[in-house]
């Protein structure tokens, strides 16, 4: 048995220590928003965060992930309680089809962590691993600044606004 | 008039002798200044001649040392690491000012053939002019024109940090007499056109000996032990001769693909200093990358008999080797690693190069396999070339250390690596 802390939950998981992280993510433990986009680390649709760096899971073996923190998408948030960096994705609307936008907010998500004021520049050179076939890039920049700036005034939740706009009414 | 005796006449004798031995002396020691020109306006060269000097350029890696990282193209501001101490690249840029743009085309040309700045400064060899001395009066012509036709910056390189007496240039006169043999290459005539074209370029513009040939205690190549190996920016460089540690011995056929293209199936990438050498040569004309290959081919020599069967055998067992491991005893920690993280493009007939193919592992230090993994390989932005993700996130160093000792053992016929967990700290600091 191999235990992993994926989202600050502790999961068990009965596979070959060899297994790539992103099957045990989307077939053990339902966690579907990495993708298998190229499985050879060259496309970033499989991108995670273990222990604050980003990492192609499809290329990371369950095993040496023990007594290490895993990040997915789903750990940032959710429908009903999106974190800043899924709002500004939405704000942006920095989606075509969807298929890399896991992995982009995944990478973004370990640069903002690292750094709370990247400039485009930076941005740009730090997402290069993550590719996108349908043209979101721009807007995918757009989100990551948004979300920079989101962070910074920890205006984290809409759920959180209303509660504001009835206060100051 | 009186004779003179025996005596005086010796005297006379060690008197004009120590006289000559001192001018001789002053003059190696205080070379003549050229005076400055006006930078020559691009409309002063002709195309064709700058074109190849463009090439020229792409062939002796100029941009690379030039440029520090990050910085502007050829000024300069890259620091060598040598035994002495940091040495800056010098701006090559023709701003007057910090750069070269007051050099004469004469000035430029005493630079290259006897490593003399312009004004009669003895040039540390880092710049390697004991090499490029070779080059042709044409193709002097040609770098200079390549070089006085690019943009113009002002910086300052920062000053060398060499620890005394590195720092007195006047030394560098015993240490060219010692070993800088000046002039342009000479063809060998029982060789053809082609080896004699990758020979000149070879042993003079792109200066590879410079890092593949072991060096001295004064930094000089050790000419005995030509091609030997050596390192640059403590990345091994390969023995490019018998002694190539290659496990199918290269040809020029692989050689040329491999230096044109940044890849070749039986050995791999470049990685490291090679990776931007193997970039500046994409821009080289292809035949003179073939020559290349058919020299250094020469110089690595044919494998014996011996040594081509066991190199047949190895590639033989390499295509037929089973796609998964054998998993009833379990997989040690190092196995894990790489059947789940590197098998996927480096089992045979996928994108990277089989292990048991690469000199990386069958090297003397783990340096290069460390720094591979941890750096990947990235082409430079915009451009074309192999890929392979950095696992310095992915993976931590002891698992980096497991993998590489499994590596090692599984895939080269060499003893295992000692100092493997002292490398990897050393890289991690950034001693490189």
């Amino acid at each position: 048995m191999i235990k992993l802390s994926v989202n600050g939950k502790a999961q068990e998981i009965d596979v070959d220590p060899d297994t790539p992280l992103l099957y045990v993510l989307r077939d053990d433990l339902q966690l579907n928003a990495a993708k298998f986009g190229c499985g050879l680390g060259q496309c970033g649709a499989c991108t995670v965060i273990v222990d604050g760096e980003a990492v192609f899971s499809c290329l990371t073996p369950v095993s040496v992930l023990e007594g290490r923190e895993i990040k997915t998408v789903e750990g940032l948030g959710s429908e009903t309680d999106p974190g800043p960096l899924q709002r500004a994705f939405m704000e942006e609307q920095a989606a075509q089809c969807g298929y890399c936008t896991a992995g982009m907010m995944m990478r973004a998500q370990a640069l903002l962590q690292k750094t709370t004021s990247p400039s485009d520049a930076d941005i740009i050179a730090f997402m290069e691993p993550n590719l996108c076939r349908c043209g979101t890039q721009h807007r995918v920049l757009n989100a990551v600044r948004k979300a920079a700036s989101l962070m910074k005034t920890a205006q984290a939740s809409p759920a959180k606004q209303p509660a504001a706009q009835g206060a100051a009414q | 008039m009186r004779r003179r005796s025996l005596g005086s006449r010796l005297l006379l004798g060690v008197l004009l002798t120590l006289i000559v031995i001192v001018v001789v002396a002053v003059a190696l020691v205080f070379r003549l200044p050229y005076s400055e020109v006006a930078t020559p306006e691009r409309t002063a060269f002709d195309a064709a001649l700058i074109n190849k000097g463009a090439q020229l350029s792409a062939i002796g890696n100029c941009e690379t040392c030039h440029t520090a990282p990050g910085g502007a193209r050829l000024a300069g501001g890259r620091a060598v690491d040598t035994p002495f101490g940091k040495i800056y690249s010098t701006n090559i840029t023709p701003d007057r000012a910090t750069g070269i743009g007051a050099w004469s085309e004469e000035a430029f040309h005493r630079a290259m053939r006897e490593g003399i700045g312009r004004s009669g400064q003895h040039l540390y060899p880092a710049f390697p002019y004991d090499h490029f001395t070779k080059l042709t009066d044409d193709d002097i012509k040609a770098l200079y024109a390549y070089t006085m036709t690019r943009t113009p910056v002002k910086a300052a390189a920062p000053k060398n940090d060499l620890k005394f007496p590195y720092d007195i240039r006047e030394l560098l006169v015993g240490w060219n007499l010692l070993y800088l043999n000046s002039g342009a290459y000479q063809p060998d005539s029982s060789k053809s056109a082609e080896w004699n074209r990758g020979a000149y370029l070879v042993e003079g513009l792109a200066h590879c000996g410079s890092c593949h040939t072991p060096r001295n205690s004064f930094g000089a190549e050790k000419s005995d032990a030509k091609f030997g190996g050596g390192t640059a920016d403590n990345w091994t460089a390969p023995a490019l001769n018998a002694s190539s540690p290659a496990p199918t011995p290269w040809d020029a056929e692989h050689l040329a693909t491999y230096l044109q293209t940044g890849f070749d199936g039986r050995h791999g990438a470049p990685a490291g200093p090679m990776a931007e050498v193997v970039h500046n040569l994409s821009r080289a004309a292809p035949a003179d990358i073939k020559a290349m290959a058919v020299y250094l081919a020469d110089v690595i020599g044919p494998p014996s008999a011996e040594r081509k069967a066991k190199a047949d055998a190895l590639v033989a067992k390499v295509e037929s080797a089973p796609p998964e491991p054998a998993r009833d005893a379990g997989l040690s920690k190092g196995a894990v690693v790489y059947w789940g993280a590197c098998a996927q493009c480096h089992e045979p007939s996928r994108l990277g190069v089989p292990f048991a193919l690469s000199s990386t592992f069958s090297l003397a230090s783990p340096h290069n396999a460390l720094h591979i993994i941890i750096d990947g390989i990235h082409p430079p932005a915009g451009e074309a070339g192999p890929i392979m993700p950095s696992f310095a996130g992915a993976l931590t160093d002891a698992q980096i250390v497991d993998l590489v000792k499994y590596a090692r053992s599984s895939f080269s016929d060499k003893p295992a690596w000692a100092n493997v967990e002292d490398e990897i700290r050393r890289i991690k600091n950034g001693d490189k």
